[in-house]
């Protein structure tokens, strides 16, 4: 304690705290006031209660966030609603004045946004692919590595027992082990009602591993042998409002089966989204008497295997475990494949579905990040469109700073007043992009064979698009905002005011960028399309036209086989017919245990091999070049064999007819030998391939329609012949130009989507220079008047406008033209069977592009040149 | 029709300034409330209710009168404008004919 005054005095840090936060308009009076009552409270009350009356009155004056201390004068309110609505009034007037640049801008930023966002759409879909499946992240499949001749190879398929063996061995690891065949489409048949639908084999767990959401019935339904679980809406095409339960349908037109229950149809963008029927795995294995009979079970991969793991196990730590599951059960002669097993997990199947020398390499994944890329770029461009025109423009409203700030507007109301106006803007172009959206979703989702809609509840939806569209309004309004309202009013009235030399710079260098996206666009489509063009013009060494093939659906039809092809023959519409064990244009087969003279023992020699009947080569018009066709002149042809070029060369045969090749003990003779034949990737090299004679091997009937005769007429001919043979199917064909057309699917709509893009990207670009172009004919009307006054001519003029936008472009091309050469050199890469890009693309490209832009510029710079120096001077 | 509302609280005190005369600033104005009404009235309420009347237009301020007692500080006098009259003898008005609307019987009730 330390002596005490004679007279008290209020506690100093309430004062303080007055000086500090209190009105500094009348702290002066407040603070003697206060003093004054002190004095007062401490005779009429003690000092106690004093100290404690005047803290709290000081307290109470206390505003700490009400006033700004510094300033001597009332602050202007900055948000106040009578500017507020000033500020939209004066938007939506400078929107309708310039109606040209108000549509140039919003609509080039809300096609940028639309195209962002169906983008985004997709690859939010690609993304969330099987996530709807409540064990999503406990699900695996699994599969196997294989190694042929040195090359790993990845597959699915596994033997049929698998899952029995990695159940007995390795149970505690796993929830559900679930076998199953492939989904195809399989005749289903409820009375005459015979439709084909793809549906799949499975053990009964799999209800539950999918977490069925059963309408009728149980997810037990697949445990009896003979029953079937319907998707809702295939008990709907079947039955329609009839109740499914307990009806007999027919599978295939073999086995009898009963509808177990009903569930709701799985999600659309699922590796399962085809399953519109299930069967249970028992009544594959008794339907197919020949897995029963197989000598050497574990030889053959011809099944799936799906499991869930069990809670807290590590996908990796139970992938190493039974990674030899397999390796322990085969013969020691098929070791040498090193077959080694592991797990692939749900969520990667999707978009991490391929593999190279064992290792998970990405997939559809590169499609994500590509697309990705593109739409950023195409939002990009608009957004470099949308704020090199409002900054252009914005300095034509110098005028409107000076005199808003000659009337008392502060900094901080034109800062406000720019952002919101191009907040406006931005929150139209978002509008008008959601409305496209729209419009365009149904048309994207059938290009991109997807169900999608526009994620009105996803709150990331919302995020992205307001948090875009909020970021694009203020980093383009921020220039008129933060550069203009720094403007010295005066100077602006009196007309000395003159903006930089170098205000245009980044204009342009954003104008530079936008083209070098869209030259870069350009080249890339071209190099796309030239890479399709090159692989189509590959020679396929089989006729495709006019050539169809008809599925072996029924025994029925196996067993007819002359019958019908000589009803076929009689109908005059036909050239030829023929089976094989797969059609033309794929492999189904890839057969190990070949031999012959002078085989290197190291190798393994595995081939891919097709059965066919004698006018297999006629109907599918193969050319041979040694040697000669099958025949049924020759009775011997039973263990005759035909060679590819491929399969030849690899051999090292020098005179390949007449040698001798085995395929494990059976004896084949080579009669001959065709040119290779495009069956699998047209960007590969072919296979190695042996065709030899089979009637019982065979799963379709290949035909070839007359060339004179026209397909439709050849096809309501074939129909007839099916009909009558094989009426427990329905009739069903593919061509096999169409098929072989599909090889091209996957380029093809790269292609397609990157010349949308491309269109797009120098749509926009051009939509920008036309508005700057204007801008800055505009803003030099007097020069071209003075000019034009002194003699220059309408050439002339175009010629100085349009100089500093074609230079612009051409600095665009020289930066794109490397860029791009690198990016798309790797890509093609990619293909074994590729094109060059040539010089002539880029040059052609560019020529292209400064050509659209002066197109672009020109129409501006010529109008402008065109205007009467009269009418141009005298305003004033 | 727009008319600025004049709260109790802002009624009474503006009537305690025209008491008061000349010699109206916030510490004369707390000390005769707590004395005329009885009840205890914050200092920071009178003041921040003279701020509001002063913003309104019914209160006139200038400083002045600084003593040793105040530790030099001045003192900002108020004095009621031609428009705080007008609205206090409007209240007046409203509550006079509101009193001569009451019927005798309830007059004579409530002991008036």
């Amino acid at each position: 304690m330390g002596l005490r005054n004679t007279t008290p005095t209020p506690p100093r840090w309430v004062r303080t705290l007055l000086r500090w936060w209190a009105d500094p308009n009348t702290s002066e009076e407040v603070e003697g006031d206060l003093l004054e009552l002190y004095n007062y409270w401490v005779a009429a009350v003690g000092e106690r209660s004093a100290n404690w009356k005047y803290t709290l009155n000081a307290i109470k004056l206390l505003r700490p966030l009400a006033k700004d201390k510094r300033a001597h004068y009332p602050r202007t309110y900055l948000y106040s609603p009578t500017m507020i609505r000033n500020y939209f009034k004066i938007a939506f007037r400078n929107l309708l004045k310039h109606k040209g640049y108000s549509f140039i801008n919003v609509a080039g930023l809300a096609m940028g946004m639309a195209v962002a966002m169906l983008i985004g759409l997709w690859v939010w879909d690609e993304v969330s692919y099987n996530k709807q499946f409540g064990n999503y992240d406990r699900i695996v499949q699994v599969m196997q590595h294989q190694t042929f001749d040195g090359q790993v190879n990845t597959q699915m398929a596994n033997p049929y027992l698998m899952g029995e063996e990695i159940r007995n061995k390795y149970g505690n690891d796993f929830k559900y082990i679930v076998m199953s065949s492939w989904t195809n489409g399989h005749i289903l048949a409820y009375g005459d009602k015979k439709l084909t639908k793809t549906g799949n084999y499975f053990e009964p767990s799999i209800t539950e591993m999918l977490s069925l959401q059963m309408l009728k019935g149980s997810r037990a339904g697949l445990n009896d042998v003979n029953s079937i679980l319907l998707s809702e809406s295939a008990a709907k095409a079947y039955f329609g409002s009839e109740d499914p339960m307990g009806k007999v349908m027919k599978i295939d037109n073999k086995n009898d089966v009963k509808v177990t229950g009903v569930y709701k149809d799985l999600p659309y963008n699922s590796d399962f989204k085809d399953l519109t029927f299930l069967l249970p795995w028992s009544l594959y294995l008794s339907s197919q008497s020949w897995i029963k009979e197989m000598t050497n079970p574990w030889r053959s991969n011809f099944t799936q295997t799906y499991a869930m793991l069990a809670e807290h196990a590590d996908i990796d730590q139970v992938s190493a475990k039974i990674k030899d599951v397999k390796l322990h059960k085969v013969r020691p002669e098929e070791r040498a494949f090193k077959p080694v097993v592991f797990l692939h997990p749900m969520r990667k199947w999707h978009l991490f579905s391929e593999f190279k020398d064992g290792v998970n390499i990405g997939g559809r994944i590169e499609f994500v990040w590509l697309f990705g890329i593109i739409g950023g770029f195409v939002l990009l461009l608009a957004c470099i469109n949308f704020m090199n025109l409002s900054t252009a423009r914005s300095e034509k409203r110098a005028k409107e700073v000076g005199v808003r700030k000659a009337v008392g507007s502060v900094r901080g109301q034109l800062i406000n007043q720019f952002l919101s106006e191009s907040l406006l803007v931005t929150l139209i172009a978002l509008g008008v992009a959601i409305l496209l959206v729209q419009l365009a979703l149904p048309m994207f989702n059938e290009v991109a064979d997807k169900k999608m809609v526009i994620l009105w509840q996803e709150p990331l939806f919302w995020l992205s698009a307001i948090g875009f569209t909020v970021l694009t309004g203020i980093i383009a309004g921020s220039y008129p905002a933060f550069y203009l309202s720094s403007f010295r009013p005066v100077q602006v009235l009196k007309g000395t005011f003159r903006v930089g030399r170098f205000a245009s710079v980044p204009r342009k260098v954003l104008v530079t960028v936008q083209f070098t996206v869209s030259v870069a666009l350009m080249i890339g489509t071209i190099v796309v399309f030239q890479q399709i063009d090159f692989a189509k013009k590959r020679p396929a060494g089989y006729a495709v036209d006019k050539l169809l093939f008809v599925p072996i659906s029924t025994p029925d039809l196996a067993n007819k086989y002359e019958v019908v092809r000589n009803d076929l023959l009689k109908t005059g519409a036909i050239a030829e017919v023929s089976e094989s064990s797969s059609p033309i244009t794929s492999v189904w087969a890839i057969n190990n245990g070949y031999s012959w003279k002078g085989k290197d023992p190291g190798i393994q020699g595995n081939f891919a091999a097709v059965s066919a009947t004698h006018e297999f080569g006629k109907t599918i018009g193969w050319e041979l070049k040694e040697g000669r066709d099958f025949s049924r002149e020759f009775p011997t042809d039973s263990t005759a064999m035909i060679l590819n070029e491929t399969a030849v060369k690899f051999m090292g045969l020098k005179k390949p007819v007449g040698e001798i090749v085995k395929i494990d003990d059976k004896v084949f003779h080579v009669i001959g030998v065709v040119k290779d034949m495009v069956m699998q990737s047209p960007y590969q090299p072919v296979f190695r391939t042996s065709f030899v004679l089979d009637y019982k091997d065979v799963s379709i009937i290949n035909i070839k329609i007359n060339a004179t005769t026209s397909t439709s007429d050849a096809l309501a001919k074939i129909e007839t012949v099916f009909r009558k043979h094989n009426p427990a199917a329905p009739f069903e064909y593919q061509f096999i130009d169409e098929e072989y057309a599909k090889k091209f699917t996957d380029e093809v709509r790269i292609g397609k989507l990157a010349t949308f893009f491309a269109i797009l990207a120098i749509f926009i670009s051009c939509l920008g220079l036309f508005g700057l172009a204007s801008f800055v004919a505009e803003q030099r009307t007097k020069e071209i008047g003075i000019r034009k006054v002194l003699g220059a001519s309408v050439s002339n003029l175009w010629g100085l406008l349009s100089k500093e936008f074609v230079i612009l472009v051409v600095v665009a091309c020289v930066i794109a033209g490397p860029i791009t050469w690198y990016g798309m050199n790797n890509w093609i890469q990619k293909f074994d069977y590729h094109t060059e890009i040539s010089w002539w693309v880029f040059v052609f490209t560019a020529i292209l592009a400064v050509g659209i832009a002066l197109l672009t510029v020109s129409f501006q710079a010529i109008k402008a040149a065109m205007i009467n120096p009269v009418k141009s001077l005298k305003s004033e | 029709m727009k008319r600025t509302f004049l709260g109790e609280f802002e009624e009474i005190v503006l009537l305690t300034v025209a008491i008061l005369g000349e010699e109206a600033y916030g510490v004369t104005v707390t000390q005769e409330l707590e004395q005329k009404t009885g009840r205890s009235v914050g200092f920071s309420t009178v003041h921040t209710t003279l701020q509001r009347l002063e913003e309104k237009g019914f209160l006139a301020s200038q400083m002045g009168g600084a003593t040793a007692e105040r530790g030099g500080r001045r003192k900002r006098f108020f004095t009621v404008t031609a428009a705080g009259r007008k609205a206090l003898v409007e209240v007046k008005q409203v509550r006079e004919e509101l009193w001569g609307a009451l019927p005798p019987q309830t007059l004579q009730l409530m002991g008036g």
